[in-house]
């Protein structure tokens, strides 16, 4: 069962990290997929590091995790995490603020009627 | 007018939703927008669906039902009663989605009258818990997607830069 995320300052963490272009970049990569630091690393111009580092955020930030395997340690996303964030917030919020926004239009067309 | 967000509360491991927003019209305007079908079906529900309202009758016993239609054609039906409507300030109606019967919402909706202004709060009760995540999953479904999407967007322009 999809819970929202109780701890404010995770969701602070989080929405920074994906604020960056190249991390959510990275996130729409391991949404097919764990992947290894390497294999992340190749479609982009920067360095191997500055890719480990975005992924450090990343795992900081409780969006993705790492396992533990000899000489692979792939990459993995949570995507219970990246829901809670990206959909848990917005979704439901924002169909209500659609449907509030047409109201919006419908108050002022009554407002010019009166 | 500067738009006014919608605040959202809905606490971990509660059946309940609660929705505040501003708008920027006397109460008595708001609550005719809430209660003439006419306007209704102006501003209610998702923009891209065609809305049908089959009865709108917001009194204190009435019931109302409207339809939702897809651009494919597909049809999405709500219905309830209302159990008190008061001028301008309350509204107390069920909520159903014809297809999940039986899962029944109850829906208070006051009207604060800020001098000009209005504050809409909206309090859902679901039936459970569960219920009540179910309905915040369904929003989280779609969004996800939507984001993944956007996201496979991004990463395709990556690839074509690099």
């Amino acid at each position: 069962m999809p819970r929202p995320p109780a701890d404010p300052d995770r969701l602070d963490r989080a929405f920074a990290a994906l604020a960056d272009p190249v991390r959510r970049a990275i996130v729409a990569r391991l949404s097919t997929g764990p992947a290894t630091v390497g294999e992340l690393a190749a479609p982009f111009t920067i360095t191997v590091q500055a890719v480990s580092q975005h992924i450090q955020v990343l795992e900081q930030a409780g969006l993705v995790t790492r396992t533990r395997q000899a000489q692979r340690r792939p990459v993995h996303l949570d995507p219970a995490a990246l829901e809670s964030v990206t959909a848990w917030i917005d979704t439901y919020r924002l169909q209500a603020e659609r449907s509030y926004r047409r109201l919006d239009a419908v108050l002022d067309k009554l407002k010019e009627q009166t | 007018m500067s738009p006014s967000p919608t605040h959202i509360g809905a606490p971990d491991g509660s059946p309940f939703i609660d929705l505040d927003r501003e708008f920027d019209a006397p109460a008595d305007l708001v609550f005719r927008a809430l209660t003439e079908p006419g306007l209704v079906a102006r501003w209610l529900g998702p923009r891209d669906l065609r809305m049908r309202i089959v009865e709108y009758d917001a009194r204190t016993g009435g019931g109302y039902r409207y339809v939702h239609v897809a651009p494919d054609g597909s049809e999405y039906a709500f219905r309830g009663v209302f159990h008190t409507v008061t001028r301008p300030a309350l509204m107390i109606q069920t909520f159903e989605f014809e297809g999940a019967p039986g899962s029944v919402s109850l829906e208070t909706r006051t009207l604060r009258d800020l001098g000009g202004r209005t504050a809409l709060h909206q309090h859902t009760v679901f039936p459970s818990v569960a219920a009540r995540d179910r309905a915040i999953a369904d929003g989280m479904r779609r969004g996800i997607t939507e984001s993944m999407e956007r996201l496979d967007e991004l990463m395709q322009r990556q690839d074509g830069s690099s």
